[in-house]
C-alpha cells in the first residue's frame, strides 16, 4: 500500500469523511467512531454494574450483615440488574454491530449515520441520568422488573421509580434507532454480489436481533409510558380498584423481557459463529442450519414470556403451552452448539486467547441452557422460581452466553481497535480467574437456591444452611472481579506494548479485515464486489484491489459520502446511497431530550413541554437537511454508468427505514390494544361505564376524513411515481391541510368527550389510544406540509420524488391505527354487550 | 430458629437409592427451607424430578465439554467434502435436534404428571385456610372458625389443605419450600394452592416475591399437628376467639374477626361447616 495513488485517494477521502477533533467531535456521525463510543461507554457502565455486584456479594457474604440496610440494598440490586441489562449488554452488542456490520458488508457506513449518533447520545445521557440517581440515593428500588403495584405511587412515592421509567425509556430510543438502521443496512447496503445466502452469519444474527428489538422493546416502552402516566398523571392502568390489573404490567414487561434474553444472546452467538471458524481454519458447518436456527430462535422467543410468570396463577393450559415452547428453544440452540462442535471437529483448530474464552462460553452457556430447560418444567419452576437458583441460572446464561463471547470478540478484534496484537500470558491468567471465580460464585448459588434462599432478600438469618454457600459465592465473585481487572489491564497494556498487527492477522474470511488497521473513517477506498460467502478466503487479491481503488465507488472528488445501495435479496446494485456528513443535530436533539427527561423527573412540566417543542423543531430541521438540500456535492453528477443517488429513486433506504420504524411503532400500538382486550377479559374489577364516553359517530366521521386525505395523497404519489409533478406543491399542501383539520377534529372529540382517565382503566386506555392516534396524525400532517414547502424550494420534484413516497407509509399506517381504534373502541364493546 | 427435622422415611429410602454421584451432596441437603428435604408429597415430587434432571444435565454437559476438548486437542485430519457433510449432518441432527427433542419429551412425560398431582383436586374436601399477605406480614385465617393468626400457620398432617392466597397491597409469594410449590399473592385475585404435610413438626416459609424493604424478614412459622392435635388446637383457638379474648398469637386489631382489606376473600362469622369454603 505504499503505492502513490492509494495515499492520494486516502487524502481525498479523509477530507470528506475525516473526523474533526476537539469539541467538534460531538458532531461525528461515522459508524466506526459511534461504535467505539458505544463500546467504551458500555465498558464504563459494565464496571459500574460490576461494582454494584461486589456490593451485593459483600452484603450477602455473612448472615445478618449490616453493611447495607434494606433500602440501600434494594437500590443496589435494582441498579445492578438495570445497568447490566439496559446500559451494558444491549448497547454493547449493538455498539459492536454498529462498528462491524458496515465493514463486514463491504460498505462505508450505516445508512442513517445521524440516527446512529442520536442513539449514542440518548444512551449516554439516559444512562448518566439513571446512574446519577444512585449517587443522589434516589435510585430505583423496586427491582429491575418494576412490578406493579410495588412500583406504583402508593408503595413507591419517591422519585425512584420515575428515574427508572423515564431513564430507561430514554435509553431505549437508542436501542430502537440502532436496531432500525442495522436492519436496513443489512438488507439494503451490502456489497454488490453479496446475496442473502452469501451474507456473513454475523449479519444474520444481527438482522434477527435487530428485528427482535424492533418488535420486543416497544411493549416495555408502552408499559413504562403507562406506568409513568399512572404515577404522574393519576391515570389508571395497573390499579385493581379502578379496573386495572398489575398482571398487565408483567405481561408487557416479559413480552419484552424474554426476547431481551435472546437479543443479548443471539449477537453473542453470532460472534462465536464468526470467530470460531476462523480459528478452526474452515467455514462453519451447516450455514443454512444455523441461519434457520437463528430465525427460529427469534420467532420462538416471542412465545415464551409467560414462563417468567408460572407462579402468578394463570390457567394451567397456558402454562403447559409456554412450558413446552420454552423447552423447544433448546432445539435451535442445540443445532448451533453442535454445528460449532462439528466445525472444530472437521477443522484444523489453532489456539489463541479468543478460543479460550469460546471454550468458557461453551461450558457455562450449555450449563445455563440445561438449567433453563429444567426451569421450563412447571412443577420444578414453582419450587425454585424467585430463588437463588434462578439467579445462578440467569448468570450462567447471560455471563456465559454474552460476556464470554464478548471478551473473545474483544481479543479477536483488538487489532482493529489498536492496530496491535493482544498478548497471550496475561490473557490466560484473566480467563482462568474469571472462569474459576464465576463457577465458584454461581455453581454454588444453585445449591443456595435449592436450600430455599429467595432472591432479592437483603440479608438472611444464620442457621438456615445458607451461610457457607453464600460465603463461597462471595469469595468466588471477588476472584472473578480480579480476573476481569486482569483482562482490562491486559487490554490496556496492549495499546502500548502490543506487537503491530499485519493485515488480516488472523487470516479471517470477512471483509472487515480488508480495512487499514485501525480503519479509516471511510472504511474502504473502493467497495468490493463479492462472489463468495468467504470473500477474503476465496478472493485472495480482493483486499489489495480494494485498497488500490480498483473496485467500486473509488472517487470522492464530488465531495459526497457515498456507499452502494443494493437489492435486499440479490445484492445487485440499485442506487448510490448519499450519506449525510457530520452535524450537531443528533447531539442537540439528545441534549434537549434529556432536558425533557429531567423536566418530567422533577415535575417541571413547563420546562419539559418547552423542551419537547424545541426537540420537535430540531428534528424537523434534521428532516429538512436531506436529499437535494444536502450541502456537499449536490451539483456534481454521478459518474457515467453509475446508478442514481438514492433520493432520485422511488425506493431508497429511507423507505425501508420508515417501514421498520413503523413496525416498531405498530408493535407498541399492538401492545396497547392487547392491554385493552386483556383488561376487558381479565382485570378482576373491570368497570365499563353505563354510557359510552365516546362520540361514536364523530369518531367514524374522523376516520372517514383521514381516509379521504390518505386516498388523495395516494393519487398524488401514484402520479409522482409515473413522473408527473403537476400541481404537486398545491396538492400536498391541501392534503396536509385536510390532515391537520382531521387532527383538530380528533382533538375536539377528545376534549368534548366524557372520558375520565383518572377514574377507570377503561377510560384511561381509550384516552391513550386516541392520544396515540392524534400524535401520529399531527406528525403526518406537519411532515406533508413540509414536503409541500420543499417542492416550493425545488428540493422535491419528479427528479427527486423520494421523500413524499417515504412519508406515504406513515399515512397508510395512521389510517390503520384510526380504523383499528374505531373497531376496538366502538365496535368491539358493542358486540360484547358493553357500550 | 432451630427446627426439628421432619424428614419422612419415604424420602430417605428414595435418596438411598440414588447413585454415588450425588451422595456427597446429600449431607448438605438438609435445611429448614431445603427443597431437597421434602416434608410433603408435592415437594417430594419435585425432588424426584430434580435428581434425574441433575444427572442427565451433568452427563450432557460433560459430554459436550469433552467433545469440544477432544476436537481442540486431537491431531487434525483431512476429510473429503462428502465425509465432512455426512459427519456434520450427523452431529447437527443427532446432537442438535434428536438429543434435545428426546430430552423434552422425557421431561414433559415425567414432569407434567408431577405438576398435575400438585393441583387442587375435584371431589376432595380439603381444609381451607385463607392467607392474606401484606407489607410485611402474613395474615392467616381459618374461615368458619374465626381464628386469625399473624406470621403463623397451623396445619394438620396427612390431609390436603387449600391455601387461598391473596394480597392486601403489593405482590408477595407464599412459599413453604419443604411442603411444595409457591404461589403469588396478587392484589385483586385469590390463588389456591394445595399442600399436604407428611407428619407433625415445624417448618419455615418465606415470602419469595420481592415486596419492598421488609421482604427479607417476611417469614412464616409453620406448625404441622397430628389430625387430632390440630382439631384440638383449632377448637381451643376458636373458643378463645368467640369469647372475644385476644388471640395470643395474632396481633390483628380487634382480635377474632378482622376486617380484611383483602378483596375476594369473603369471611363470614363462624359457620362451622367442616371448615370447607368456596370462593365467592
Amino acid at each position: 500500500m505504499i503505492d502513490g495513488r492509494p495515499d492520494e485517494l486516502h487524502q481525498q477521502f479523509e477530507e470528506v469523511w475525516g473526523n474533526p477533533r476537539g469539541w467538534r467531535a460531538a458532531t461525528i456521525v461515522n459508524h466506526t467512531r459511534i461504535g467505539l463510543l458505544f463500546l467504551l461507554t458500555g465498558l464504563g457502565f459494565f464496571i459500574f454494574g460490576g461494582l454494584l455486584a461486589m456490593l451485593i456479594r459483600a452484603q450477602l457474604a455473612l448472615p445478618d450483615q449490616t453493611f447495607m440496610d434494606a433500602d440501600t440494598y434494594n437500590q443496589v440490586f435494582t441498579m445492578h440488574g438495570t445497568v447490566m441489562m439496559f446500559l451494558f449488554a444491549v448497547p454493547m452488542m449493538e455498539g459492536l454491530a454498529v462498528y462491524l456490520i458496515p465493514k463486514m458488508l463491504g460498505a462505508r457506513d450505516l445508512v442513517f449515520p445521524r440516527l446512529s449518533a442520536l442513539g449514542y447520545w440518548c444512551y449516554l445521557f439516559g444512562g448518566l441520568i439513571l446512574a446519577a440517581s444512585l449517587f443522589l440515593e434516589l435510585a430505583p428500588d423496586a427491582g429491575w422488573f418494576m412490578y406493579t403495584p410495588l412500583s406504583s405511587l402508593p408503595y413507591s412515592p419517591g422519585v425512584n421509580s420515575d428515574f427508572w421509567l423515564l431513564g430507561i425509556t430514554f435509553v431505549e430510543i437508542s436501542a430502537v434507532t440502532a436496531a432500525v438502521e442495522l436492519v436496513v443496512a443489512i438488507l439494503r447496503a451490502r456489497a454488490p454480489g453479496m446475496t442473502l445466502q452469501r451474507m456473513p452469519l454475523y449479519a444474520w444474527y444481527i438482522l434477527t436481533m435487530a428485528m427482535m428489538i424492533v418488535l420486543g422493546f416497544p411493549p416495555l416502552i408502552l408499559g413504562s409510558i403507562l406506568l409513568e402516566l399512572e404515577r404522574a398523571a393519576g391515570m389508571a392502568f395497573f390499579d385493581v380498584a379502578r379496573g386495572g390489573d398489575p398482571i398487565l404490567w408483567q405481561h408487557l414487561f416479559w413480552l419484552f423481557g424474554h426476547p431481551e434474553v435472546y437479543i443479548i444472546f443471539l449477537p453473542a452467538a453470532g460472534l462465536v459463529s464468526t470467530v470460531l471458524p476462523v480459528f478452526a481454519r474452515r467455514p462453519i458447518v451447516g450455514y443454512r442450519w444455523v441461519v434457520v436456527a437463528v430465525l427460529t430462535t427469534g420467532f420462538i422467543s416471542f412465545a415464551l414470556w409467560v414462563h417468567h410468570m408460572f407462579t402468578v396463577g394463570i390457567p394451567h393450559l397456558a402454562q403447559a403451552f409456554f412450558s413446552a415452547a420454552s423447552m423447544l428453544v433448546a432445539i435451535p440452540t442445540g443445532v448451533q452448539v453442535f454445528s460449532w462442535l462439528a466445525t472444530l471437529w472437521l477443522g484444523r483448530p489453532v489456539y489463541h486467547v479468543p478460543m479460550l474464552w469460546l471454550f468458557g462460553f461453551l461450558v457455562i452457556f450449555v450449563a445455563g441452557g440445561l438449567t433453563g430447560v429444567m426451569l421450563a418444567l412447571v412443577p420444578f419452576n414453582w419450587q425454585v422460581h424467585d430463588t437463588q437458583f434462578v439467579v445462578a441460572h440467569l448468570h450462567y446464561v447471560l455471563v456465559g452466553g454474552m460476556f464470554f463471547p464478548l471478551v473473545a470478540a474483544v481479543y479477536y478484534w483488538l487489532p482493529h481497535f489498536s492496530g496491535r496484537m493482544p498478548s497471550a500470558r496475561l490473557g490466560r491468567w484473566g480467563f482462568w480467574l474469571v472462569f474459576g471465580g464465576f463457577n465458584l460464585t454461581f455453581l454454588v448459588m444453585h445449591w443456595t437456591g435449592l436450600l430455599g434462599m429467595p432472591r432479592r432478600a437483603y440479608t438472611y438469618a444464620p442457621g438456615l444452611g445458607w451461610d457457607v454457600p453464600n460465603l463461597v459465592s462471595s469469595i468466588g465473585s471477588f476472584i472473578m472481579a480480579i480476573g476481569i481487572a486482569t483482562v482490562l489491564v491486559d487490554v490496556l497494556l496492549h495499546f502500548r506494548f502490543g506487537v503491530r498487527a499485519a493485515p488480516n492477522p488472523w487470516h479471517a474470511d470477512t471483509l472487515e479485515w480488508a480495512t487499514r488497521l485501525p480503519p479509516a473513517a471511510y472504511n474502504f477506498i473502493s467497495l468490493p464486489t463479492v462472489d463468495s460467502r468467504y470473500p477474503l478466503w476465496d478472493q485472495p487479491e480482493l483486499a489489495k484491489k480494494m485498497a488500490r481503488g480498483e473496485q467500486g465507488l473509488a472517487t470522492v472528488a464530488h465531495g459526497r459520502r457515498e456507499t452502494w445501495g443494493t437489492d435486499a435479496v440479490t445484492g445487485e446494485v440499485r442506487e448510490i446511497i448519499h450519506l449525510p456528513g457530520n452535524t450537531w443535530l443528533p447531539f442537540a436533539v439528545a441534549l434537549v431530550l434529556s432536558v425533557v427527561c429531567i423536566g418530567l423527573l422533577v415535575k417541571a412540566y413547563a420546562v419539559a413541554s418547552f423542551a419537547t417543542v424545541v426537540a420537535a423543531i430540531l428534528v424537523l430541521r434534521w428532516s429538512w437537511e436531506n436529499g437535494a438540500h444536502e450541502e456537499s456535492g449536490i451539483g456534481v453528477p454521478v459518474s457515467a454508468g453509475d446508478p442514481p443517488l438514492h433520493w432520485r429513486t422511488h425506493d431508497g433506504p429511507g423507505r425501508w427505514g420508515m417501514g421498520v420504524t413503523l413496525l416498531a411503532d405498530g408493535a407498541l400500538y399492538a401492545a396497547l390494544l392487547f392491554g385493552w382486550f386483556y383488561l376487558w377479559t381479565v382485570a378482576p374489577q373491570w368497570q365499563v361505564p353505563a354510557q359510552s364516553p365516546l362520540d361514536a359517530r364523530g369518531l367514524l366521521a374522523n376516520a372517514l376524513l383521514l381516509s379521504a386525505a390518505t386516498l388523495w395523497l395516494r393519487r398524488v404519489l401514484a402520479a409522482l411515481r409515473r413522473g408527473s409533478d403537476k400541481g404537486l406543491c398545491g396538492q400536498l399542501a391541501a392534503v396536509a391541510a385536510l390532515g391537520l383539520l382531521q387532527s383538530a377534529h380528533l382533538l375536539w372529540l377528545m376534549y368534548t368527550s366524557d372520558l375520565a382517565p383518572k377514574g377507570t382503566a377503561h377510560d384511561a386506555v381509550i384516552a391513550v389510544v386516541l392520544g396515540y392516534a392524534l400524535f401520529h396524525c399531527v406528525l403526518a400532517g406537519i411532515a406533508i406540509a413540509l414536503q409541500a414547502w420543499r417542492v416550493h424550494y425545488g428540493y422535491v420534484d419528479r427528479a427527486a420524488p423520494y421523500e413524499p413516497i417515504v412519508l406515504g407509509q406513515l399515512w397508510y399506517y395512521n389510517l390503520g391505527v384510526m380504523w383499528s381504534a374505531y373497531v376496538a373502541l366502538v365496535l368491539f364493546p358493542s358486540t360484547w354487550g358493553g357500550v | 430458629m432451630p427446627l426439628p427435622s421432619a424428614r419422612p422415611a419415604a424420602a430417605l429410602s428414595v435418596q438411598s437409592m440414588l447413585p454415588a454421584l450425588v451422595v456427597p451432596w446429600l449431607a448438605a441437603c438438609d435445611g429448614p427451607q431445603s427443597i431437597l428435604d421434602p416434608a410433603g408429597p408435592a415437594a417430594r415430587g419435585v425432588t424426584l424430578l430434580w435428581w434425574p434432571m441433575l444427572i442427565v444435565a451433568t452427563v450432557v454437559l460433560v459430554g459436550v465439554t469433552a467433545a469440544w476438548i477432544v476436537a481442540m486437542l486431537r491431531r487434525p485430519r483431512d476429510f473429503s467434502p462428502e465425509e465432512a457433510k455426512r459427519i456434520s449432518r450427523r452431529w447437527v441432527v443427532s446432537g442438535g435436534i434428536l438429543l434435545p427433542a428426546a430430552s423434552i419429551v422425557l421431561l414433559l412425560g415425567f414432569g407434567v404428571p408431577v405438576g398435575d398431582r400438585m393441583l387442587p383436586r375435584r371431589g376432595e374436601a380439603p381444609l381451607r385456610i385463607d392467607v392474606t399477605a401484606r407489607q410485611w406480614q402474613w395474615d392467616v385465617a381459618y374461615p368458619g372458625d374465626g381464628v386469625v393468626l399473624v406470621d403463623e400457620l397451623h396445619l394438620p398432617a396427612g390431609r390436603a389443605v387449600h391455601i387461598h392466597v391473596t394480597s392486601a397491597d403489593v405482590i408477595h409469594s407464599f412459599w413453604v419450600p419443604r411442603l411444595g410449590p409457591k404461589i403469588d399473592a396478587v392484589p385483586g385475585r385469590t390463588n389456591v394452592l394445595r399442600l399436604q404435610a407428611d407428619e407433625a413438626g415445624s417448618l419455615r416459609g418465606q415470602c419469595s416475591e420481592f415486596c419492598g424493604t421488609g421482604h427479607a424478614h417476611m417469614v412464616l412459622k409453620v406448625h404441622v399437628h397430628t389430625e387430632a392435635g390440630f382439631s384440638a388446637w383449632l377448637t381451643e383457638r376458636a373458643a378463645a376467639a368467640h369469647v372475644g379474648g385476644k388471640d395470643p398469637a395474632g396481633a390483628t386489631p380487634g382480635g377474632a374477626l378482622p376486617a380484611p382489606a383483602a378483596p375476594g376473600a369473603a369471611r363470614n362469622p363462624p359457620r362451622l361447616v367442616s371448615g370447607v369454603a368456596f370462593l365467592p
